[in-house]
């Protein structure tokens, strides 16, 4: 049943928070200045709570159970993370106090600019961004600067591989420059010779994700960043896949030149339902004049201190970036560091290609590049032999029956019907078993009782919803029943 | 390993079942030579020591309630009642993400569709979205959208001064690779007249902040003057507001902007050194498939009960890649959250009277500090819960006597971004500041004038 909604729930004259009079002499308040209504809710504090009590449990997270969902990588998130987050020291602190006011903070943020550097083998770090695609933005913005820099203003098109992330091409359309699709080959690498086409001196750079969202590390990658390096370009990795690599290998050593992190995958922050999330970037020492202002610095006299680098390309939003986030991704690390990380990489890998290897065996669901072995995750398609009405979507509702949070599906857009699959590796052998039973069930069921799929699910708190009608009839906001 | 369960076992067998002898068979891709770094990280914690280590780097910072504070400038100190962190505690809300499944999404479904409809309900207008970063994102997104709205065929942006400098910053660099005039901020003397003296048939968008971020407050008359003359140029009126004061002033729908945007930090997220916060987002019907951000929507399922998807994504980067209205992907859900949750405890009398509080304080504060010889109000026009004041000396000094004295964090420096602001102080005075404390920030003050008087008679 729907729940009611929240203005449903109200009756005139409630009111959920009490607080104090005011303990100074009033001032009269201009009527002309005062608005005649204002439209919201009033209900009691325990009103409040059973309603979005009662929403959460419509809900499913981390915390519920199982979320393969390719390409966000939905890791446990440690609960301590939330603790740190929450102390008063972090939580009430002003972004524009003086600095001497914050030294905790700024600390804070610069050994996770350090940290980030070291992880990445990159050389200057800004956790500005909001989340991944602000930092994409950023990204592109600070290659465009720095090839205006170099004399090369003229150079107007970003390379982008056929599998990338929408945001890649929209990032990169926000900055005013061009998208130029380049093709993956059989293999899932980028084609060097599609590659080598297209590079010429309208070329800024090179947007690559790797791994890709394939799942497969690139074969090619120091000779695709070598190319475009010589035709004068520069190379953009998208780090929302770094949950593969830590400690396996930095992308600043294979010839990456910018990146951005997701802190909301790779470092455990929580999703939110959909945020916060963070997307700090990190450069080679060429491009840190470019970051957005300020990163902090630390002074000769040990102070930390706000830096404006010199040819910054601006601010990229309020502050300081998602601070909370940051928090909750530092105590991370730190509770991980150098030999933790790479444990984390090893068993996402471990785990990935375990659920592969069991697919494979299984055989029902195609696995494109299974004659490779996959990063972190990997893409299976919902083509089942012997139930040609059957499609992904089908096969994602019916996963939500048997206690699942479906994978990514329909995405990367090159893999027809795509599930992607992406374990983590804070599941265990058995999480995975079940998964794998989950999906040999649904083969079977696909075969015999195709209807069943189709109407899936059955036991999830609603049923299949009409987005159709959503966005035909769009219903956006109400302020009564 | 705490949060890796394979065992030493299940790592076999499942290595086993690969068909590998070991784990690094399965990075046989990556270049051997750059293969397993030996990273410099500090060494690994438990969570014992973690928690010790970063309560100390907690405890180097001076915090807000033990130290008092009069500073604002677009982050804010307001009360958060407990049953916002209560929610947004709920695991189930989150560690979930951005509910692509609905049917077991329903809970922060939900929650942003009623989160929507309060902010239009606040705003006066008729949609708003389920949030963008923060507010200096969302004006840039607003800058972006009218121009879409108007099919790129004007490319000037009109923004009055008394934008909060953080805003028309990033604006300008979301700008910087599009072929744009943003004019009208040069002159901190611009005032309405003045920024529409800028307005020809080429300008798409004309920003301005109500109440500015000098605090001050225009009428609803002179809003809708305002959006009448914009209107006539052919262009959209956007409006930066402040949430709190939107409880009790005039709302921007009733006046006739297109387009509202707000930091929404104040409606029940912490200050966190500037974030995570949410940029409210709110904007006329007619406009919706140009807008950017997520948006839900109310439908039905099989059954025909009520429920609520994700809709009219067809705007956004998933789908339409290069041609997407925003590159926006994951934004602001559970601050969004906490902003619901806020609205709705708080309610129609909470938000009013956090509002009342903040202008009554705000005024006792100025009547006082005023009255101090040396020191004068600079705002002309009614204020809400900032205003500026002129100082006799230069506000780092006044601050760090404030600081070192009194423990008292003073306001926002404003000879920051205005030349011509110099010894200008912006001060905010909310609920959350007692009496005492404005009385204490007034004799500190008062004091200070007194010493600086002693020094120059001595010298
Ligand atoms: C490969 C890839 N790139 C970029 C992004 C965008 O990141 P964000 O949602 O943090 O903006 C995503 C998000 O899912 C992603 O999977």
């Amino acid at each position: 049943m729907a729940d009611d909604f929240i203005y449903e729930l109200s009756s005139p004259g409630r009111v959920g928070v009490a607080l104090p009079d005011s303990d100074v002499p009033e001032t009269p308040i201009p009527a002309d200045t005062l608005r005649p209504e204002l439209p919201l809710p009033e209900l009691s504090e325990v009103d409040v709570v059973r309603h979005y009590v009662r929403l959460s449990t419509k809900n499913y997270g981390v915390d519920t159970g199982f979320y393969p969902l390719g390409s966000c990588t939905m890791k446990y998130n440690p609960k301590i993370n939330e603790q740190t987050a929450r102390l008063p020291g972090f939580t009430n602190i002003h972004p524009l106090q003086d600095p001497v006011t914050v030294q905790g903070a700024m600390q804070l943020l610069y050994e996770m600019q350090d940290m980030l550097a070291e992880i990445s083998g990159l050389d200057a770090v800004t956790l500005q961004p909001s989340a991944g695609a602000q930092g994409e933005f950023t990204g592109v913005l600070i290659m465009r600067k720095a090839q205006i820099a170099r004399g090369q203003g003229h150079r107007d098109k970003i390379l982008i591989p056929d599998s990338a992330h929408g945001t890649n091409p929209a990032s990169t359309a926000m900055s005013g420059l061009h998208v130029v699709e380049i093709a993956s080959d059989a293999d899932g690498n980028v084609d060097i010779e599609q590659l080598k086409a297209h590079l010429d001196d309208t070329v800024v750079g090179l947007m690559i994700t790797n791994p890709s969202t394939l799942g497969l590390f690139d074969q090619n990658i120091v000779e695709v960043c070598r190319l475009v390096h010589e035709a004068g370009g520069l190379v953009y990795g998208d780090g929302a896949n770094l949950n593969a690599i830590m400690g396996i290998v930095r992308p600043g050593d294979l010839g990456i030149d910018v990146m951005h992190f997701n802190l909301h995958k790779t470092f455990s922050t929580p999703h939110g339902g959909g945020g916060p999330g963070s997307g700090p970037v990190g450069v080679v020492a060429e491009l840190a004049p470019f970051l957005p202002a300020p990163v902090v610095g630390l002074s000769a006299e040990g102070e930390y201190e706000w830096v404006w680098p010199a040819q910054s390309i601006g601010r990229v939003r309020s502050f300081h970036g998602n601070f909370g986030v940051i928090v909750r991704a530092y105590t991370y690390i730190r509770m991980h560091g150098a030999v933790g990380l790479r444990r984390v990489s090893e068993d996402a890998v471990l785990n990935a290609n375990y659920m592969q290897a069991r697919l494979l065996e299984l055989g029902d669901y195609p696995v494109p590049h299974g004659d490779r072995y996959c990063m972190h995750e990997f893409v299976a398609q919902g083509k089942i032999a012997g139930a040609e009405g059957i499609h992904t979507l089908d096969i994602a509702k019916r996963l939500i029956d048997f206690d699942y949070h479906p994978p990514t599906i329909y995405f990367p857009l090159i893999v027809p019907e795509a599930l992607m699959i992406e374990p983590t590796e804070t599941e265990s052998k058995e999480t995975l078993d079940g998964f794998i039973a989950a999906l040999t069930q649904i083969a079977d069921e696909a075969r015999s009782d195709p209807e069943l799929l189709h109407t899936a699910p059955h036991h999830a708190p609603t049923r299949r919803l009409d987005e159709v009608r959503a966005a035909r009839q769009p219903i956006l906001a109400k302020t009564s029943a | 390993m705490r949060f890796t369960p394979n065992t030493e076992v299940d790592r076999r067998a499942m290595m086993k079942t690969i068909g590998i002898q070991d784990i690094d068979e399965l990075f046989h891709d990556i270049p051997a030579e750059h293969r397993y770094p030996d990273l410099q990280l500090p060494p690994p914690l438990t969570e014992m020591e973690v928690a010790r280590e970063m309560q100390e780097m907690a405890g180097d910072n001076a915090q807000l309630g033990v130290f008092a504070s009069f500073l604002g400038a677009g982050a804010y100190h307001h009360f958060v009642p407990a049953v916002v962190d209560m929610v947004i505690s709920r695991s189930e809300f989150y560690t979930a993400y951005t509910p692509y499944q609905p049917e077991i999404s329903q809970g922060t479904l939900q929650a942003i569709f009623e989160y929507q409809s309060m902010v239009a309900a606040l705003t006066g207008m008729e949609i708003a979205n389920a949030s963008q970063y923060d507010g200096a994102t969302a004006v840039a997104e607003a800058a972006i959208m009218a121009l879409n709205v108007l099919r790129m065929k004007r490319n000037k942006i009109v923004v009055s001064p008394s934008v909060n400098p953080m805003y028309r910053q990033v604006l300008r660099t979301y700008a910087q690779g599009m072929d744009l005039q943003i004019v009208g901020d040069d002159r901190q003397e611009n005032d309405f007249h003045a920024l529409l003296d800028l307005c020809d048939d080429n300008t798409a968008v004309v920003i301005v902040q109500n109440p500015d971020f000098w605090g001050q407050l225009h009428s609803g008359a002179e809003m809708q003057d305002l959006a009448e003359a914009v209107h006539a140029h052919g262009a959209l009126l956007t409006v930066a507001t402040d949430p709190i004061a939107l409880a009790l002033f005039h709302a921007p729908g009733e006046y006739g902007a297109d387009i509202v945007t707000a930091e929404g930090q104040s409606l029940g997220n912490s200050l966190n050194f500037g974030g995570p916060y949410l940029g409210m987002f709110a904007f006329r019907a007619k406009l919706v498939r140009k807008s950017s951000g997520r948006l839900v929507g109310q439908t039905i399922d099989l059954d025909g009960k009520q429920g609520f998807v994700l809709t009219l994504s067809t705007r956004e980067q998933h789908i339409r890649r290069a041609k997407a209205t925003s590159n926006i992907c994951s934004n602001q859900s559970l601050n969004a959250l906490a902003a619901g949750v806020y609205m709705a405890a708080l309610g129609k009398q909470g938000m009013r009277k956090v509002a009342e509080l903040c202008w009554h304080k705000a005024h006792y504060a100025a009547d006082r500090l005023q009255a101090l010889e040396g020191y004068e109000l600079l705002s002309d026009r009614p204020f809400f819960k900032e205003f500026v004041l002129r100082c006799p000396r230069p506000v780092a000094e006044i601050n760090q006597y404030l600081l070192e004295e009194y423990g008292i964090i003073g306001g926002y420096d404003l000879s920051t971004d205005y030349d011509t602001l110099d010894n200008a102080m912006l001060l905010c005075v909310t609920e959350m500041n007692t009496r005492e404390e404005i009385d204490d920030l007034v004799d500190a003050l008062a004091t200070f004038h007194q010493y600086i008087n002693t020094e120059e008679v001595v010298s």
